[in-house]
């Protein structure tokens, strides 16, 4: 079950339209870092996940992400407002105006759609785990390479605080990792079943 | 009574909520930071009740409506006036 709040996260209040950035932030909706992927991978990983803790962590980090998902969208909605064809054709939005027009579709700042085989979740709590870790600090390095391009502060204030984000989540997903590193060390038994030849009476 | 003042009241709230939750999921045992939550949800919780009475519904099935159904009347989150003030 979830509950939607009819605010964001963090507000998003931009006055000057600009297609071009708005074609470089879309990739942080519905690209391979973007934040339907973190949602998904995590809202899909938690149901093997071990532990209390980092059952926890997976499905409230997942839920946080939906709500980035909305400030990113709505920092490009904003970025697109009232836009003149010569903004379009100079930004190079124009490709996907023809596609998509005003709305907002899930696709990387080349426009390829988003795709699951963004993510993973392969029943392997460590293993999973390690791969949230790895999300995030991509993530993070996208949004610095977003910033480089941002000159306006409307703008540079909520990818600041998604940023910041990043490197929050990573930090629980590392404390998720040692309790699940804990538990599988006391229990001597991997949560996923080793292949045979794992085992010393293996003949291979 | 300021509608941004307020508003912008519950998001800080709520977001230190959401932090602090994350933060405990791996620390449930941190009683200055269950403290801090405690105080936190409280507060948002006043500050909700008294926006949603002044200024309409936040969420669709938990907030108690007025004799007009003002849900979809009210700004959508990404919308420019919604939360050009805060």
């Amino acid at each position: 079950m979830w509950i939607y709040e009819k605010k964001l996260e963090y507000p998003v209040k931009i006055k000057n339209t600009n297609p071009a950035l708005a074609k470089l932030i879309l990739t942080q909706y519905g690209g391979p870092d973007g934040e339907i992927g973190a949602s998904l991978r995590y809202l899909s990983q938690r149901f093997t996940m071990l532990t209390p803790q980092a059952k926890a962590t997976l499905n409230d980090i997942g839920t946080e992400e939906l709500a980035h998902l909305e400030i990113v969208a709505a920092i490009v909605h904003q970025l697109t407002r009232d836009m003149t064809t010569e903004q379009l054709k100079e930004s190079g939005l124009d490709a996907y105006y023809v596609d998509h027009g005003d709305g907002i579709y899930p696709a990387n700042a080349a426009g390829n759609p988003f795709t699951a085989a963004y993510l993973q979740s392969t029943g392997d709590p460590v293993v999973d785990l390690y791969e949230d870790m790895a999300a995030e600090e991509k993530a993070r390095i996208t949004y610095e390479y977003i910033m480089r391009f941002i000159d306006d502060p409307d703008v540079m204030d909520p990818i600041r605080f998604l940023r910041a984000r990043e490197i929050v989540h990573f930090q629980r997903f590392g404390e998720a990792l040692m309790y699940v590193q804990n538990e599988v060390d006391r229990k001597k038994i991997h949560p996923v079943k080793k292949p045979k030849c794992f085992e010393n009476d293996c003949e291979c | 009574m300021d509608r941004d003042k307020l508003l912008k009241e519950i998001m800080i709230l709520d977001f230190a909520a959401v932090d602090l939750g994350l933060y405990l999921n791996t620390h449930p045992n941190d009683e200055r930071a269950i403290n801090l939550y405690n105080r936190v949800v409280n507060k948002a919780d006043g500050c909700r009740t008294k926006f949603e009475k002044f200024f309409g519904p936040l969420c669709s099935f938990r907030s108690p409506s007025r004799e007009c159904w003002t849900w979809i009347d009210n700004p959508w989150p990404w919308s420019e006036k919604f939360n050009k003030n805060l």
